[in-house]
């Protein structure tokens, strides 16, 4: 009796460790004001930011710069707060990156720069459309 | 003519399923409860009516929405939001379970096979067995029911019409519009593979319905120990089916999408693995379930589990609660709540049955001690159902999330930010424990081991790990702690289970072995296709971006210009420009060597081509191309002279963006993944008018290429432009030496009607136009005006995997070993 209790508790030591640092491991959703305080207190966890592009009036998107060798783009996106931020993500443009309608970063500040490891975008996809070409 | 008659009967027949489906499950209920043996017959006999009627409807349905699908029957919201009159037949089949109606009857469809086979030949065990698949089925079957009650709407129907499920003007002003075409099919789900990994797949689920049912069987019957017996075939061929449809998935990922592997740790991938995880931890207990008390009661537990884990899986990727986080799941289609009926209803029934029946499961308990083979087996199940454990929390996160806003607190958690590394890290570990455990456990349960005699027989196989495992760490420069190690447990799988395998007397037996070395070869293609995989188009071009960056950011992509040679780890890397995907003739014909027609999915031949030498096509040949895909030829070159071509993809649907495809050059020991991530617009934007004069056979540079003004004809014959008397047209012939080769460039300058005509000709490759602007007889030279574009380019990023034909391998080899497994439990 006594050593399958000892295995069932061992068993659950590991079911909880692994709860432990999925919970220390897991990232958050927040606001670029956050993110700079977190920054600024030196926690470099990165963590997750949801918003869109900037737009001017007539709904044009602003401030996406592609660098010169097209490798890596810079972008103006406004966080839910509508605070604006400059981010950097080093790869390629996504080719959807100015249709999206929302844009999730991942990645941690660099001084005053946002950078992104990786971009999740939420397109207008063809099932919300209500529209039917003729 | 909008055709009705036959949604309207699809539609009578889904109600029909659902009411039969119901019949048939209280039929045989009230079999099992009755004391009375002559009406048992009788219910027993009611309950295959009621099943056939309800196959019959399933059946019929099926075939009903396939021919809509396959007629082009775009009045149908299903048909017309699914597929289009350009998919060639066998996608055509693919749209059938590309949403998710489709895909709840093709799972439908299987229940009723393995409902079939089962009143087929197990006699003793259906009436309990069909109670619960004929519930599980009615639950299934409301989802597409598409009926509204007391303003609930229960189900989605695939039979609804576009006018009713669209809120288009168009039907205001004439219900009777028919659309031309449909929205067309995902263009990532227009692969081969997607033609047979979600039948397969789902084949997989649909069978974990029967270790669950016997399960429930077994505990409502109180017959605790028959049940296993029977139910193991069943097992073994959901825990093949499952696994080859994993696989597939992650193949067809790899060969498809452009996140450069197989497996990447998405929910949706999660929320199948998982189950799948714990179904062969259920077979690994059944094996044992005799010697050990405690494996009866986990093979229950981990048999309900399975199937309730598929339940949450569909929930998870149906419900829309994923949201963005996920690659491949269904749109939501407002069905949570019912899905969520669905999960809680069986979970409750399964955990009230279990508490109930407690008590009831033999066994006493025995004191374990190492020697016990039984141990070894139920310590690898414990293993496998921690590492789904390890998987299955971090997934739900998106779940935690809805349950804490629902009781009104606020909750921010996100999926770790780099998924590989976080679960990889786990992963790997439990990878080298499960790998330990499956050649121990092979090797205890081969021979009974007594005490001393342990490291007699371990001896050798340890000595053969060891020694081949410092080679290939020498060979294969292995570093990593955990790489050493899972390399080292491999290897000690695949040695040990091939000495059980070559020293079994029975080879019906060898099931076990064989699956465990497939699993092993498996691990260590895993290791070294995705621990070893390197980025080879590093971007050292040493520029600096911003003041702010430190230098280790790596470009992990490199630009190619069209024709331009560019240095990448052993090869030289050419992109020789953009080719149409032809039917007859795949990727073989440039786009450049084709003129647009009116009709997209139509082209026109520019000139005479020779296509690998022996098929031809003449100049203004009609061919048919699928104007969505691109490829882009990139040329490799190694060192020593050897050359191949890969085509990665670009496949453009107006409808639902831009999905760029790999190309994949696999070689024995590695693939070489190449895909492109930018490719230049279309459209170009030209450079300010820059005039040259030259003179018949004088050499110029035009955009920094080498140009001969070579030769000036009269044209007497012009594509559109009828010519008359009077009229003149004089084409000026320039020959652009190109990197790789010549281009001639042909501008026209034409008299008509006294009017002057300027056609420039164009150059996509080379990004030029040319016009005449002026012709100077009296000096024998001509005007020129030249515009110049960026030059057509592709931003490509290349991944080498070594080793990943293991991966394969493996897969097959466990495959094998399953099947033995299966043939010699059936019989």
């Amino acid at each position: 009796m006594k050593k399958s209790y000892l295995f069932g508790i061992i068993i659950i030591a590991i079911a909880v460790m692994i709860i432990i640092v999925t919970a220390g491991d897991a990232s958050t959703y927040v606001t670029f004001n956050k993110a700079r305080q977190m920054a600024d207190k030196g926690i470099t966890k990165k963590i997750h930011v949801v918003g869109e592009l900037k737009k001017d009036m007539n709904g044009e998107v602003l401030g996406v710069e592609a660098s010169i060798d097209k490798l890596s783009v810079t972008f103006l996106m406004l966080d839910n707060n509508n605070q604006e931020q400059k981010v950097y993500y080093n790869s390629p443009m996504p080719p959807d990156l100015v249709k999206s309608e929302q844009v999730v970063v991942i990645g941690s500040y660099n001084k005053d720069l946002f950078i992104a490891d990786k971009i999740l975008l939420k397109c207008p996809s063809k099932y919300e459309e209500e529209e039917i070409k003729l | 003519m909008i055709q009705i008659i036959l949604g309207d009967i699809g539609h009578f027949l889904i109600i029909s399923a659902f009411a039969t489906s119901i019949g048939a499950a209280f039929s045989y209920y009230r079999s099992i409860v009755t004391k009375d043996e002559l009406r048992r017959s009788k219910y027993i006999t009611d309950g295959r009516s009621f099943f056939v009627l309800h196959l019959l409807s399933v059946w019929v349905g099926i075939a009903i929405l396939f021919y809509l699908i396959f007629s082009n029957h775009f009045e149908y919201h299903y048909v017309w939001s699914h597929s289009s009159v350009h998919l060639p037949f066998y996608y055509k089949i693919s749209c059938f379970w590309e949403g998710q109606e489709g895909s709840f009857l093709l799972w439908i469809f299987w229940h009723t096979v393995i409902a079939w086979i089962f009143i087929r030949k197990s006699k003793k065990w259906e009436p309990s067995i069909m109670v619960t698949l004929t519930l599980v089925q009615a639950f299934l079957v409301s989802m597409i029911l598409g009926v509204v009650i007391l303003n609930v709407k229960i189900g989605s129907s695939p039979f609804i019409l576009l006018k009713d499920a669209m809120d288009a003007p168009i039907f205001k002003a004439n219900p009777n519009f028919i659309p031309k075409d449909g929205s067309g099919l995902n263009p990532l789900l227009q692969n081969y593979w997607m033609v047979i990994h979600p039948p397969i797949l789902f084949l997989g689920f649909a069978l974990t319905i029967v270790p669950f049912s016997y399960a429930v069987a077994g505990l409502w019957l109180k017959k605790h120990t028959t049940w296993i017996k029977p139910v193991m075939p069943w097992a073994l061929a959901g825990g093949a089916l499952l696994g080859l449809g994993i696989v597939m998935g992650a193949y067809w990922a790899y060969e498809t999408l452009n996140f450069g592997g197989y497996w990447n740790w998405d929910p949706v991938e999660n929320a199948v693995y998982v189950p799948w995880i714990v179904l062969i931890a259920a077979i690994h207990t059944m094996m044992v379930f005799k010697k050990n008390a405690t494996a009866l009661r986990a093979s229950y537990i981990l048999s309900i589990s399975s199937f309730l884990l598929i339940l949450y899986s569909t929930f998870l990727t149906r419900s829309g609660i994923l949201g963005n986080s996920s690659v491949h799941s269904f749109t939501d289609l407002g069905l949570s709540g019912q899905l969520l009926i669905y999960l809680l209803f069986f979970t409750l029934i399964a955990i009230i049955l279990l508490i109930i029946r407690w008590k009831t499961i033999p066994g006493e308990e025995s004191e374990t001690n190492v020697y016990d083979r039984s141990l070894w087996v139920f310590l690898g199940a414990i293993t496998l159902c921690l590492s789904g454990f390890q998987v299955i929390i971090p997934t739900s996160i998106p779940v935690y999330n809805s349950i804490l806003e629902g009781l009104g607190f606020e909750s921010n958690m996100a999926p770790p930010a780099d998924q590989l590394a976080f679960y990889s890290k786990f992963q790997i570990w439990f990878a080298i424990a499960i790998a330990v455990l499956s050649g121990t456990a092979q090797f205890f349960w081969w021979k009974k081991i007594k005490k001393g005699q342990l490291f007699q027989d371990m001896a050798i196989p340890l000595v053969i790990t060891l020694l081949l495992s410092t080679i290939i760490m020498a060979l294969g420069k292995v570093h990593n702690v955990s790489y050493i190690l899972l390399l080292t447990a491999g290897l000690y799988a695949i040695i040990v289970n091939s000495r059980v395998l070559i020293n079994l007397r029975n080879q019906k037996l060898s099931g076990g072995a064989i699956t465990h070395i497939g699993l092993a070869i498996m691990l260590i293609g895993i290791l070294f296709s995705s621990g070893y995989s390197k980025v080879i188009s590093l971007n050292r071009s040493g520029v600096m971006y911003s003041q702010n960056f430190p230098d280790e950011i790596n470009k992990e992509n490199l630009l190619l210009l069209l024709d331009d040679s560019k240095g990448m780890g052993d090869y030289s890397l050419t992109y020789t420009g953009r080719k149409a995907d032809v039917k007859g003739y795949g990727n073989k014909i440039y786009q450049r060597e084709l003129n647009n027609t009116l009709d997209p999915y139509k082209a026109l031949v520019k000139e005479d081509l020779i296509i690998d030498g022996d098929k031809s096509l003449s100049k203004g040949d009609t061919v048919e191309i699928n104007p969505e895909n691109t490829y882009f030829e990139v040329n490799y070159t190694t060192r020593d002279g050897k050359s191949f071509s890969l085509y990665p993809r670009l496949q453009e649907n107006p409808d639902m963006g831009n999905v760029v495809s790999p190309s994949i050059r696999k070689t024995l020991f590695f693939d070489i993944y190449t895909h492109v991530t930018v490719v230049a617009e279309d459209e170009k934007t030209w450079s300010e008018d820059e005039r040259q004069v030259v003179k018949l056979g004088e050499q110029f540079f035009l955009n920094d290429y080498f140009a001969l003004f070579d030769n000036v004809s009269r044209v007497n014959e012009l594509e559109g432009i009828e010519l008359i008397e009077n009229d003149v047209a004089v084409k000026a012939q320039i020959i652009v030496t190109g990197k790789n080769k010549d281009y001639t460039l042909e501008p026209i300058y034409l008299i008509k009607d006294k009017m002057v005509g300027k056609i420039p000709a164009e150059s996509a490759d080379l990004g030029l136009r040319i016009n005449i602007e002026k012709i100077n007889p009296e000096s024998d030279s001509f005007e020129f005006i030249i515009n110049t574009a960026q030059k057509d380019y592709i931003i490509l990023k290349a991944v080498i995997k070594p080793l990943i034909n293991l991966v394969w391998i493996g897969t097959i080899i466990m495959l094998v070993g399953f099947f033995i497994a299966f043939r010699k439990r059936i019989y």
